[in-house]
Formats: structure tokens, sequence, C-alpha cells
């Protein structure tokens, strides 16, 4: 947090329209839209997939045909139509790239105005970014690195053909076809995402990390990411987003599973900055999100992520407690502004016994949005002195955007313990004018309150990711005390 | 350094300030007195700049600037410091990144380069020993769970690293025990110079003992009713306000 410089937040602050709005003009290889069997036999085929994996999509399209859209979440938004989204689209080109200077100008330039060119990515940071152009792993660094510590870090389709028995092991185990209406859609039509495999034993030495970016209009994106950490191993994971400007929503349905076996650790962060709309609420991502880990024996998974983008947001990435001395942990900052509508928490079940869930969620309304934090804590008859706490904060901007929450717990083990604790605030006018009675502008004020108030979650961030979301979260409110 | 003429402010309709007038001069120290709800925190608030109050009447020059027409923000900028009666906590926040940003945009707003991490610390540690400070409290959240001594020296504390040309102390020493007052007092004694002014607002004689001022004022219904040396204080320590109110029944 000490690298946070103020001058860089003026910067970003003197061009508060969506920073990342811009197309790249790369020739796509989108097949017709619509959905039906012959379009899935289709992408299937383009990434010359196994027999299994057809029939596993055939199976989870014909289970999502009988499965109807939920509507329980506080959020209202056109429904889309699913017969007008075209399900594949692949940069044209007509090989992969053998390395780096092989990579297609125009999408190096995308990703320098993204600001995470790779040269300058590999030489700072050692981060491995897998970076994900519409549906197409383009780039894969440091995957000799890794090669060498048994770390399998790639595409999904690339883990598909290369690593088959542990794709077809762990896919769909901790989040099922049938799981909701998104995830079977996302089992049916996925076209890429990320696979990462730990072995036993083994520490990753970096954050792994990965950028998507939807590029094509009106191209339904559906990663799927899968990642799994062997006994005894760990990984942080980091997940970054942008997508340039759009007038029509845009469909965002990814599916998340993580794997931590038994001792294992995994800390999967995630900033999130997608096209939220514009003032008046045109357009817009819509991010209908199954993100879910196990935790096996003594095990651990942490999400963390910091919201600020999608129009709506649908989105609960949670943990199931099923090994004896396990821990879950959800750290989130949800931002909405103007019309962005948020519906966003975490599920904790706890199955084994002295099981630990923490949950700590930061909301933030500011325009005329809606943020609601939306939790589930279950303890089983089986997870004997299970613990969670959960602590829930609702920071209001103006008094015309709404700050709701729906925490759940269902508890059937008399030995656990229980703690929950909520508030909602609105920006004080005394902290404000405190701020500016030191000399300190109104919006810098705010950003200054708005990320003390976040700290908590801030702080788990990774350094180069915690800087990048002060300074989002700052944006993301500009103008926006009422 | 400010001349404050005819000064009329209200709240929520009420009035609070009647036509008051005050003029302070570089070097000098002034103390403003007065009963409970004379006006006396309501002068400090409209002189920063709270939007809950509306001036209906009068002028505040500030180094030869219309001060009202300023923004709060500007009006810190200009060199007017206040320190609150009751500070401000504002959680997650370190004292030190408050108050890096807050010299950071004053130094901006004078077309100064910022400070760097190293001038800016050793400012710190210099400037948290007068009023003896804990260093530590300097890494802690802005006011977060200090004591009500600690949230004093710590308005003095931001007041020496701001250094500006006019500081409002309002109440500062209620609610601290006589060595708080000691340092605090302290503290602002050795700002003092010819250069800047200071204008002390006060319910009690006792700050006066350690704050020596030029000019005591006594603010009755939103108006100086008298002024006088630092005598008058102790008069009116020892009459207490009834006399003023006898002989201005109709302010």
């Amino acid at each position: 947090m000490a690298n946070y410089t103020e001058e860089n937040l003026a910067e970003e602050l003197e061009n508060q329209e969506y920073k990342f709005g811009f197309v790249t003009p790369i020739d796509s290889d989108t097949i017709p839209i619509g959905l039906s069997e012959d379009v899935i036999r289709l992408i299937s085929n383009k990434k010359e997939e196994p027999l299994w994996l057809l029939e596993h999509r055939l199976h989870a399209y014909n289970v999502w045909k009988t499965m109807e859209e939920p509507n329980w979440a506080h959020v209202k938004y056109k429904k889309p139509d699913f017969q007008n989204i075209a399900y594949y689209s692949a940069p044209k080109q007509s090989k992969k790239y053998e390395s780096w200077d092989d990579v297609d100008p125009e999408m190096k330039a995308t990703m320098a105005k993204l600001g995470i060119s790779m040269e300058e990515q590999q030489r700072l940071t050692g981060v491995a970014v897998d970076f994900v152009m519409d549906s197409v792993s383009v780039a894969t660094s440091f995957k000799e690195k890794l090669g060498e510590l048994g770390i399998i870090f790639c595409s999904f389709s690339e883990a598909v053909q290369n690593h088959p028995d542990l794709v077809r092991k762990y896919m769909g185990t901790v989040v099922p076809t049938s799981d909701n209406f998104y995830a079977a859609l996302n089992n049916a039509v996925f076209t890429d995402g990320s696979f990462c495999y730990i072995p036993k034993g083994v520490r990753c030495p970096m954050e792994l990390s990965t950028y998507f970016r939807i590029n094509a209009g009106g191209t339904g994106q559906f990663e799927r990411t899968l990642v799994v950490a062997d006994e005894g191993s760990y990984v942080s994971y980091l997940e970054g987003c942008t997508a340039p400007q759009r007038d029509e929503n845009q469909l965002h349905a990814a599916v998340v599973e993580l794997i931590a076996l038994d001792n294992a650790e995994i800390k999967y962060s995630t900033v999130q900055n997608w096209y939220p709309g514009d003032k008046n609420g045109l357009g817009g991502i819509f991010n209908f999100v199954t993100k879910r880990g196990i935790c096996h024996t003594n095990s651990k998974i942490s999400w963390t992520q910091v919201e600020t983008g999608s129009a709506v947001t649908w989105k609960y990435p949670s943990c199931i407690l099923k090994g004896d001395h396990s821990i879950g942990e959800f750290y989130s900052v949800a931002v909405t502004n103007n019309y962005q509508q948020a519906d966003t928490g975490t599920k904790m079940i706890h199955l084994g016994k002295n099981t630990k869930s923490t949950i700590i969620s930061k909301g933030i309304s500011a325009g005329k949005s809606q943020n609601s934090y939306r939790g589930l804590v279950q303890i089983h008859k089986s997870a004997k002195n299970a613990r969670n706490f959960s602590q829930c904060d609702s920071l209001l901007m103006s008094s015309e955007c709404g700050a709701h929450t729906f925490p759940y717990i269902e508890c059937k083990n008399s030995t656990a313990k229980i703690e929950h604790e909520a508030t909602t605030s609105k920006i004080g006018e005394d902290q404000l004018f405190y701020c500016k009675q030191r000399g300190i502008g109104e919006e810098k004020a705010i950003g200054l309150i708005v990320n003390g108030y976040c700290k908590e979650v801030l702080n788990q961030l990774p350094m180069e990711f915690a800087v990048e979301a002060q300074k989002l979260l700052t944006i993301s409110l500009e103008g926006s005390v009422g | 350094m400010i001349t404050i003429k005819n000064l009329h402010a209200s709240i929520d309709g009420k009035e609070i300030l009647r036509g008051l007038n005050l003029t302070v001069n570089t070097g000098e120290v002034h103390a403003i007195m007065g009963p409970n709800g004379a006006g006396k925190s309501t002068l400090a608030s409209v002189l920063a700049g709270r939007d809950a109050y509306e001036i209906t009447a009068g002028e505040v020059i500030f180094e030869g600037t219309d001060l009202l027409s300023l923004s709060t923000e500007d009006r810190a900028r200009e060199g007017l410091f206040l320190a609150f009666q009751y500070p401000v906590e504002i959680p997650g926040v370190s004292n030190v990144n408050f108050l890096r940003t807050a010299i950071n945009e004053i130094r901006a707003y004078k077309g100064e380069e910022s400070l760097s991490a190293k001038d800016f610390m050793s400012l710190v540690r210099e400037k948290s020993a007068l009023v003896e400070l804990d260093s530590k409290l300097a890494s802690r959240s802005v006011n977060e769970g200090f004591s009500g001594g600690e949230k004093k020296r710590n308005e003095i504390f931001q007041m020496a690293m701001l250094a500006p040309k006019l500081a409002i102390l309002d109440e500062t020493d209620s609610g601290l025990d006589i060595d708080a007052l000691r340092i605090v007092a302290n503290g602002v004694n050795q700002l003092k110079s010819p250069e800047n002014a200071a204008i002390v607002i006060t319910h009690y004689q006792r700050l006066l003992d350690y704050i020596v001022p030029d000019f005591v004022h006594v603010l009755y219904k939103g108006q100086i009713v008298k002024t006088g040396g630092k005598e008058l204080a102790l008069e009116l320590e020892e009459k207490g306000y009834d006399w003023i109110k006898d002989a201005h029944p109709t302010v």
C-alpha cells in the first residue's frame, strides 16, 4: 500500500469515462448466432475435443433446456435472448504463436492499453500471464519455469488436449452441470479458460495471473477455470477483467472450480472492472458467474474480490469445507454506481469437524445503484465445533442508492459458533469536512475514506492488485457523493 | 491576517452570528470566550467553511482574499487551519497517509513539488516530538481508538505538520487533563511566530495560563461584546458571564 501514489491516481481521475472502452480491430472467427446441438458439435469440433467432452456438453445442453433462468436475485434486467448470441469467437489466426514476438501487434497494443504489457509483467513482476482474448489463449508465459516444478498452467483447451485425465477427473466435481442455469449453459458452450495444477508439496513461486477480455461485439464469453492444488501445495491465483465499451449487453457466465486437496492452500483474487454501462444505465456486461471451491482435510481456500464493473453481477464465490480442520475465507468489496446492480456474497458449507470460515463483505453503493450481499452459512450435523465469523458492511454514497443484506444461517450442530456483524452507514459529512479542512479535495477525500473502509479486504490482495484496486475504487466513485 | 466584518450566519434558519467584527494581525493570539450557545464553535465552522451554515451578511478578508468565496479545501490550502473540538475518526486511513495527502495537495495548490517520502517522514518525527505524540499513533488510523487527549494532541501535530498562517483552536482544552493541556499548549506556543496568528476558542481561563493571549474577546449572542487583555479572562473566571449578560440584555 506504500506504493500507492496520489499522482497516479490524479492522472487516472483525469479520464473518468470507462478507461478500457475501446475495441481491438482483430478479425474474429465467429460462428453464427444461436444455440443448438449442431452449434455445440461445431464448437467441440473446432476445438478438436475428445468425445467424452462433447458428450458432456450435449448432456449439459439438455439439462439446461429443462431449466429456468433464476429470478431470486435482487436484480432487474432484460433477460438475454440465448438464440441471439454467438457462442464462439476466436481471433482469426491460422497458427498458434511460437513465441511472444509472433503475437499480433494489434493485440500487443491492446495489452499495452490495458497496462499489462507482457514484457513488463515478465520483467518486473515475475507474474506468468495467460491472456485470454475473446475465447482463445494467445500467449502463455513462464510455462517452462513452472514446468520444471511440475506446475501446469495453461488454457483450458490445451489442458483438454494435453492433460485430459486431470481435466476429466476434476471438472464438474465442485460445480455439477445441473448446479444452476448459467453453470449448465457454461458446461454446454464454454470455449476456453484456464487450467492450473500444482503437484504435491509444491509451493508455486509466483502469482499466477489471467486477464480476461471480452472483445467481439455480441459474443458471450463462457470461461471455464479449474484450479487443482494437490496435497500440501500452495498457489495464489489472480484474475483481472476489463472489457470494451458497448451499447448492447454482453453476457458472461463463467464457471470457476477450485480443488484444495489435503493440506493445500489456494488464494484466488479477482479485480473485476468490466464495462458497467454508461451513466444512464445503457449497455454493460451481465456477469453471472459460478465460483466454488472444495476444501479437503486441513486445507484452505481464500477468495478475495474487488468488484467495480458489470451492469449486473450475480456471483457467490463459495467454499465447501468438506475436510476436517479446513478453512474458507471470503473477502469482498463490491462497488456499484449509476444504474449498476450487484447481488453478490458467498456460501460457506461446513461439513468437516473444526472447520472455520470468515466472511468480510464491504458494499459501496452510489448513484442509483442497488448493492446486495447474499450469503449462506450452513453448518451440517457432521461439522462439530464449526466456526464462522461474518461481517457485512454497507456504505451509502448517495440518497438514491440501495444497500441490502440477505444473510442466511442454517445450523444443525449445537457445538457450532456463528457470529454475524452488519453495519450500514452513509459516507460521513464530518469525515469529508475534516479531510477538506486539511486541504484535501473532495474526490481525493472520498478515495481516502473509501479505501480506508475497504482496507481489510484490500490488504488481502497481492501488492500489484491492491494498487490497481485502490485506483479503481476511486475512479468508480468519481462524482458520486450526493 | 484576517478581518471579519459584520458577519451574520445562520443554521436551519436560526441566526447564530449576528454582526460579528474581529481583526487579527500577524503575530497575535486572540482568545474568544463566552457562555454556551454564544456562537463560538459556529464562528470556527463558518470560517473553515462547513456547508451547514448560511452566511446572510458580512465579509471575511483573509490575507487579502475574500475567504467566504473559497471552498473549504482552498481555505485550508491558503493557510487556515481548524483544530477540531471533536476530531473525526477515519477508519483504515493511516495518520501518515492522511497527512501526506494533505501536504501534497496543499503543495500542488501552491505549485510546489510533492514532498519526498524521506523528507515527509523526517518532518513527522520532528513534529510528533513537539506534542509528545507516540510515533505509533502516526501510523494508526486517523483518530481511531485514540483517547480524548491523543485526539487533541493529534490535532496540534497536524497543525505543526501543515504550518498554517492562521490556526483556529476550537475548545482544544475540553476533555484534557492538566498534563495533556500543558503538552498541547506547549505545542501551540512553539509554533507561534511573527508570521502566523491564532484564534483560541475556549470556555475556561485555564488554557490561557499556558497560551497567553494578546487579546481576549467575549462572544455573546453572536457578537463580540467585550474586548480586553489577558486580565479579562481572569475577570471572567472570577465573575462568570452573568455580568456580561446583564450588560447586554438586548443584543
